[in-house]
């Protein structure tokens, strides 16, 4: 059916983008958990806040859009997934209320001390929250979701070699984005050497996600057939073989500082892991019991969402857009604090120096 | 297996509560806070008021802080829409997901510019800086209709069939988001944010009041978002009015419940406190014919009582009666303090200077709060047992996870700590931009301070 597979495909694009947008502010959070010590890792934190203050809360938008249009398409599969992941869920919903709010909360504590405090818990839920959202990929992955109200293992459902590669390997990618996105981030500012560091852990994270998703294989072959045989199929690997070819591409351009290059190449692999995963999973939504024929809503639901996805893009991608602009072009969230004339700020001195 | 699903729905629609009693203040935050702000930076551009520009630049940083955590608390509610309610998200998900993904575009919106806005002061030309708080109003108007458009339909639900093997068909989703409940339901919402917003802002600056500052901008501060509210407030007593007269055709349980009728009748007395023990009335006010009066406008209307349905089908009336005459008797003590405040300004061109008004404003945010949240539970508990009006039992709806309970606690923890943390975080935002003002210390671009 045509009209299901294009829900299918804007879901997918959501969860791409969440993987990418959201997964490099996850990585961001977990680079500051291993920046040093408050003195050492002070530059390259202050360079993650930058990076990442004025997005994260429209990064973590895309995963509002897929848990919606996912109930909204699928809502027998979304259910069973919630319910049965219930502690996984649970857990990535803790881990990112603590992140946003220890974030938000972290420059106006009164001393250093809770200021460090602040900074932990925000590093801290940064890196525990993609396990827990990667588990439950893993868990579903593996066909351990029957549907139903919580019909699935409330423990083994997520504690298991799927659900724990899943983790993992979000955690390692997620950290591999940020640091190539945030490297190029620090160049553009020209804080070479902070760069230089972001460097060397995006090459180390980049090395460690291709071992594990390399090594995932044989983990999936073992304990998630169904996924396994799909990713054997010609589209199955023809994304495996992308996102290793994009990753070492990567890799290369990190060693060799090409930033632009290995941003690119970065998305790239991260991206073809996630469509190698939905390629071999469909077309099953839970695998072995629920296909996406039989899960999905019917036609007036999917059109609809649809046009909410059209209008969406009409409304929400020019504005966007305009944000990643300002920040590309060093507008907002550059570290650069002089202020503009004409700016409301200049207004304010103004007006302040007239009345002193 | 019957005890711990009895259990598991105690602590799902606790953590619903909690979560939902939570995020409801920040979102009402998340919808007045850009029009406050919007009124301040306006006056400071258009009027050269450093005042006014200094009041926007300050709210912007609290809207940052509530901004943020009504994001992390609005999301985790979108995990337990289907974590908790499996009967509600799994037959009707589909029913209700526009409405969602409209609402998702609209906070889409307003994440995007609200970090324009709190990271453009320094540099964005200040016509446009201000105008970027627009999308961010609007948006927080949308989402609000989209959000209470959901709670609409659970009131209210259209737009379905139900087949002879009790499945879901001919879904129309545009019909359930336009059904008969979201009109009244959504202003009523919309109105209360614009209340708790203005009369929470307004009374921090009571308070200074109270404490000997009489500055400007402290004034001026009080001015602006008590204006606010004190616009909103007769609005929202009107929208009342209809949204209580509404349930009398459309849902006569809650609106007995909310009037504590026994049994129906013509000519019903208003009863004022009281409740209901072993069939009876206790201990109540009655002023006669007063209910029936204000439910059909005539002293001797026929209003429904208890019996309308079956016990087992009755919401537990106590505690609707009294959550909806906390929110109608902070209500009205709101729209008097609003009439002095306009009384006086119409008169002096400034608020009252009795200090029983200043006492009463620095009340007025946190009376607000607890209106709006006294609101909210009258509708939600009015509804019961129901958790899709006359379709869905809660009971049948809520998820069979063993976890909830331990779920519950946790989350309960972890509001409590936050709901700390904010407060002791707006102190702080209040006290540095204080100092940093006492001393005439304009603010430099090095304390950029999103």
């Amino acid at each position: 059916m045509m009209l299901v597979d294009v829900v299918l495909a804007i879901i997918w694009t959501g969860v791409t983008a969440y993987a990418i947008f959201g997964g490099a502010d996850f990585g961001a959070g977990i680079l500051d958990l291993f920046a040093g010590s408050a003195t050492r890792g002070r530059e390259m934190r202050r360079q993650l806040e930058h990076s990442i203050g004025p997005v994260w809360e429209a990064n973590h938008v895309w995963l509002i859009f897929v848990l919606v249009y996912l109930w909204t398409a699928f809502p027998t599969a979304f259910v069973s997934i919630m319910t049965t992941l219930y502690i996984p869920v649970m857990l990535a919903g803790l881990g990112i209320v603590m992140r946003g709010s220890a974030f938000a909360f972290r420059k106006w504590a009164p001393t250093l001390s809770k200021e460090r405090v602040m900074g932990a818990a925000f590093a801290a839920s940064s890196f525990v929250t993609p396990f827990f959202l990667g588990a439950v990929a893993g868990g579903v992955a593996s066909g351990r979701v029957p549907p139903g109200n919580a019909a699935g293992n409330p423990w083994s459902s997520w504690l298991n070699p799927t659900s724990v590669l899943g983790g993992v390997l979000a955690i390692v990618a997620c950290t591999y984005l940020a640091a190539v996105l945030v490297a190029r981030d620090a160049t553009r500012t020209g804080r070479a050497e902070v760069a230089s560091s972001f460097r060397q852990r995006a090459l180390w994270a980049g090395f460690l996600s291709g071992a594990v998703a390399l090594g995932g294989i044989f983990v999936l072959r073992i304990d998630a057939p169904t996924l396994y045989e799909g990713l054997t199929e010609p589209w199955g690997l023809a994304a495996i073989m992308l996102s290793a070819g994009a990753g070492v591409a990567s890799l290369v351009a990190i060693a060799r500082a090409h930033h632009h290059m290995s941003r690119v190449a970065a998305v790239v692999a991260t991206s073809a892991i996630i469509w190698g995963w939905g390629i071999a999973q469909y077309p099953w939504l839970l695998p072995e019991t629920l296909t996406v024929e039989q899960g999905a809503a019917g036609a007036s639901v999917l059109i609809s969402l649809i046009i909410a996805f059209v209008v969406a893009g009409f409304i929400a991608v020019p504005a966007l857009v305009w944000l990643l602009s300002l920040m590309e072009r060093g507008i907002l969230g550059s570290d650069d604090v002089t202020t503009q004339a004409g700016s409301s700020d200049a207004l304010i001195e103004e007006l302040s120096s007239q009345q002193a | 297996m019957y005890f711990a699903t009895e259990a598991g729905l105690a602590a799902a629609r606790y953590q619903m509560a909690i979560s939902l009693g939570f995020h409801i203040i920040l979102a009402c935050f998340g919808v007045g806070f850009p029009l406050v702000a919007f009124i301040a930076h306006r006056r400071g551009l258009m009027h050269r008021d450093l005042d006014a520009m200094r009041l926007a630049k300050r709210w912007s940083k609290v809207m940052a802080v509530l901004f943020a955590v009504g994001a992390v608390s609005g999301t985790i509610l979108s995990f337990e829409m289907g974590a908790l309610w499996p009967g509600l998200m799994g037959p009707f998900g589909d029913v209700v997901g526009l409405m969602f993904a409209l609402e998702g575009v609209a906070f889409f919106v307003e994440a995007i510019f609200i970090a324009i806005y709190l990271y453009g002061w320094n540099r964005l030309p200040a016509r446009l800086h201000l105008w970027t708080l627009l999308p961010i109003t609007l948006a927080g108007i949308a989402g609000s209709f989209f959000i209470v458009s959901v709670n609409g339909w659970m009131n209210s639900p259209t737009g379905f069939s139900v087949a002879p093997d009790g499945s879901i068909v001919d879904v129309n989703p545009w019909a359930a988001m336009f059904n008969d409940a979201v009109l009244v339901q959504w202003t009523h919402m919309l109105f209360a944010a614009y209340m708790v917003s203005g009369f929470m802002i307004a009374s921090v600056y009571a308070y200074r009041w109270l404490k000997g500052d009489r500055s400007r901008i402290n004034r001026l501060g009080f001015v602006i978002a008590f204006s606010v509210a004190a616009v909103a407030t007769p609005i929202q007593v009107l929208i009342g009015d209809v949204a209580t007269r509404r349930l009398v055709e459309a849902q006569p349980s809650k609106f007995a419940a909310m009037e504590l009728i026994p049994r129906s009748t013509t000519g019903a007395p208003l009863t004022v406190g009281g409740i209901f023990i072993d069939g009876e009335v206790v201990g109540a006010i009655e002023i006669p014919g007063l209910a029936s009066f204000l439910a059909t406008r005539d002293v001797n209307g026929a209003v429904p009582g208890f019996d309308v349905v079956d016990a087992s089908d009755l919401p537990p009336v106590n505690v609707v009666h009294w959550s909806f005459q906390v929110m109608v008797a902070i209500g009205t003590a709101l729209f008097a303090l609003a009439v002095w405040f306009g009384w006086a300004f119409l008169r002096t061109r400034g608020p009252p200077t009795a200090r029983l008004f200043w006492v009463a404003a620095t009340g007025a945010g946190v009376a607000a709060i607890v209106a709006m949240e006294a609101g909210w539970i009258t509708t939600e508990v009015g509804r019961q047992p129901w958790i899709v009006w006359q379709r869905v039992r809660t009971a049948d709806a809520v998820s069979a996870s063993t976890g909830i309970v331990a779920s519950a606690i946790t989350i309960s923890a972890v509001y409590v700590v936050l709901a700390i943390f904010t407060v002791v975080v707006l102190r702080i935002i209040g006290r540095r931009t204080r100092a940093g003002e006492n001393v005439q210390t304009p603010y430099g671009p090095t304390s950029v301070d999103r």
